[in-house]
């Protein structure tokens, strides 16, 4: 008989719908628009935290012993899972940083949780790593995340690896089935974003390695490095990458000239080049267009001479030289030759820290579309409540009526007011009974202690009330 | 007519604008609005030109104003289609603002001079001059390369990779555009030469009268002509190709416009003003 005394009343009072509900859930609107209900799992209480340490925190000593291998990292995964202060967590270990992401209704809690666990598994002691951590909760840990995958927080600004990373951290949760719904939204955003920003600002643009700096150039004599000939002279790390990236840029015949032409031999092999002679490399200057040279060598490798005799042959088809040893290999002499060109270490250096200038810049652009996007997620954090759930989902109900009461009226002509009010009165009761269950259920008197986030998101994709 | 020129320099205005902006901030569609702008002025440039044929029945090459208009009208024509051929975008930075200050210039040149005798209403004379300015048009495009070649060639030997660096296109795609131009044009000049020999035949009885402009016609064919060879057979690139195209245009430039006020001769009649 309650039930129907409360039925009844829906005729009477007001329209606006909410407070006819929570009279009918018996909760005064005050307590509802300030989070405070009888459920405890609210989720206003619940937090997004971010624990780690990165590059600029701890040194390498410590980073590498936070280091997470991929067994290591279900593992804490699911050490978190089992813990009962963190809901839902994602964790990434790079070589350069270590985060945990989590959310969590005690913040406090879930951050010692997690501290405990790292400290156990990785066997060192709090003590010696806890003060290159830092922390950061709702919004800043939102805009962490933004920044670390659109590479604004890495060391080399804007290098793509950073993003990868992150999806391959996602997708360990995902599997481990450590993310839920406010973790994937997050991430979701994360990887929208940080594509937004690089196709959006010039934050990839430019080399910013000594390697890269030299396809660049190479591509800006040449225009297409395709076929283009190579020699190696001498042989180094930063030489070897610089052809490998060459090689992969397509480039045509590659030849390995080494003081021993055993390790010559090895390199050719390696690049699936050919290898030379020492003594060759005149012959070689003829036919190669881009030529590396690092060797140990005190004395010039090449000189002025040779390259001028060797032009008229080539019919002045422009030639690179890529000089990165030091002492230098190649005199510099030959740069002031016509359709030749000559970059030796600090050359590239120099390019590389115009090309960091011109990234720092475009990052402040970057941090300008980061600012829009925390502000999205937080609208959408902040929808995943469950007062502005219901509102939403009973405006959307009374949207359509109204359109649909509207329709009909016109189509049946001319009516009486009191026929038109009990038409409303209809349907505004027909809303209050269709929506009454599935309040009363996302209001969850301990139906789903667990995660509510997951219904209210439903809810909201299921009657598409999204943000 | 006259609200028809304007309107085409207002095009060729817009079109200029939009390359600058495309040169600063490098999108594709200031690039894009650039070139369709430049394509609007030329349908308007042709109106104006078809109205001025059809008015007077005679091809419009009767005074230097429509000399010019006539010159920048191909110019744009020759920069499109070398812009659809080469997709090289940054030289719109160079082509539209020219096109421009040649329709500016044009304008300000009165326009009633009296025509000359009806020598000019032959099929060689418009082929002569139609063929001409297409040459000297893919000539000014090759000069503008070779200065775009200079610039990028000087900002990576000095290391300095400036504002320019990332702008401008490769040496190599520079170099080979430049050269195109250059035979495209040599191409054009040469049949124009010959055009013009056969047309002397028939109307003065003779090929060649020493002419100024025919002397310095000949002298710009000869020159363009020694730049082909060393690039083909000597191997003249980069450089030295693109400061010979800058001079070769120089004197082609000399020939078109100087020769008509410094020096007499039967081709200044066509150019009184």
């Amino acid at each position: 008989m309650a039930g129907y005394s409360g039925h009844a009343r829906i005729f009477f009072i007001s329209r606006s719908a909410l407070c006819t509900e929570l009279a009918l859930q018996g909760i005064s609107p005050w307590q509802l628009t300030n989070g405070q209900t009888t459920d405890s799992s609210q989720m206003t209480n619940i937090d997004i935290v971010l624990l780690g340490l990165n590059h600029k925190t701890a040194p390498v000593e410590i980073r590498e012993c936070v280091a997470f291998s991929k067994d290591e990292t279900d593992a804490v995964l699911k050490t978190f899972q089992e813990h009962p202060a963190i809901r839902e967590s994602v964790l990434l270990s790079t070589c350069n940083r270590m985060e945990v992401l989590m959310t969590a209704p005690n913040a406090s809690e879930a951050i010692r949780a997690a501290k405990t666990c790292i400290s156990e598994l990785k066997n060192i002691p709090l003590a010696q790593f806890e003060d290159t951590l830092y922390l950061h909760k709702g919004d800043e840990a939102v805009r962490h995340v933004f920044r670390v995958a659109a590479s604004l927080d890495s060391m080399v600004v804007g290098e793509p690896q950073i993003l990868g990373q992150m999806k391959d951290a996602y997708r360990t949760a995902i599997r481990k089935k450590t993310s839920g719904v406010i973790l994937n939204r997050l991430f979701h955003k994360t990887f929208f974003v940080a594509k937004r920003v690089r196709t959006e600002t010039g934050i990839g643009d430019h080399a910013v390695s000594i390697s890269y700096a030299a396809i660049e150039l190479g591509r800006k004599i040449f225009g297409t490095l395709e076929g283009k000939k190579v020699l190696l002279i001498g042989a180094g790390e930063m030489a070897e990458l610089a052809v490998e990236h060459l090689i992969r840029n397509r480039v045509g015949d590659v030849f390995v000239a080494n003081r021993t032409f055993k390790r010559g031999m090895e390199l050719a092999r390696r690049f699936g080049g050919k290898a030379v002679l020492f003594e060759e490399i005149q012959d070689c200057l003829r036919q190669a267009d881009i030529i590396i040279s690092s060797t140990g060598a005190v004395d010039f490798v090449i000189r002025r001479e040779q390259v001028s005799g060797s032009m008229k042959s080539r019919k002045n088809r422009p030639l690179f030289f890529i000089d990165i040893a030091v002492p230098r290999d190649i005199d510099p002499k030959i740069n002031r030759l016509s359709n030749v060109y000559v970059y030796d270490i600090d050359d590239l250096k120099g390019v590389i820290e115009e090309n960091i200038e011109d990234r720092n810049r475009e990052a402040m652009k970057a941090e300008r579309l980061l600012d829009e996007a925390v502000i999205r997620f937080r609208q959408w954090y902040e929808s995943l409540d469950v007062v502005p759930t219901i509102v939403a989902l009973r405006k959307k109900m009374e949207g359509i009526a109204q359109a649909e009461i509207q329709k009909t009226l016109n189509s049946l002509g001319k009516l009486a007011d009191e026929d038109c009010r009990a038409i409303h009165r209809m349907t505004d009761a027909m809303i209050n009974k269709i929506l009454h269950d599935p309040t009363i259920f996302l209001k969850g008197n301990g139906f789903h202690q667990n995660d509510k986030s997951l219904y209210l998101d439903v809810t909201r994709r299921l009657f598409k009330i999204e943000d | 007519m006259e609200i028809f020129i304007i309107v085409t320099i207002f095009f060729y205005i817009a079109s200029t604008a939009g390359y600058i902006a495309y040169l600063f901030f490098q999108k594709n569609y200031l690039h894009e609005a650039g070139c369709y702008l430049l394509a609007a002025g030329l349908f308007c440039h042709s109106m104006v030109i078809a109205y001025d044929f059809l008015k007077s029945g005679l091809v419009p090459v009767q005074n230097l104003y429509q000399i010019l208009s006539l010159a920048a009208w191909i110019m744009t024509g020759v920069f499109l289609v070398f812009q659809y051929k080469f997709n090289l975008r940054i030289l719109g930075v160079y082509a539209a603002p020219l096109v421009t200050l040649i329709t500016i210039i044009s304008l300000h040149i009165p326009r009633n001079a009296a025509p000359v005798k009806n020598i000019l209403n032959n099929f060689w004379t418009v082929f002569h001059v139609f063929v001409i300015l297409v040459g000297e048009a893919s000539f000014a495009l090759a000069c503008g390369l070779g200065m775009l070649y200079l610039i990028q060639e000087y900002s990576i030997k000095s290391k300095r990779h400036g504002f320019f660096f990332r702008r401008l296109p490769s040496l190599e795609l520079l170099d080979n555009a430049g050269y195109a131009c250059i035979a495209a044009g040599f191409a054009m000049l040469t049949l124009g030469l010959i055009s013009g020999f056969l047309y002397a035949k028939i109307v003065w009885g003779r090929l060649w009268s020493w002419d100024p402009k025919e002397l310095c016609s000949a002298i710009a064919w000869l020159l363009y002509a020694a730049i082909l060879h060393g690039r083909l057979a000597l191997g003249w690139r980069g450089r030295r190709s693109a400061v010979m195209a800058v001079i070769g245009f120089a004197v082609l430039l000399f020939t078109f416009i100087g020769v008509n006020f410094l020096m007499k001769g039967h081709h200044g009649e066509f150019t009184r003003w």
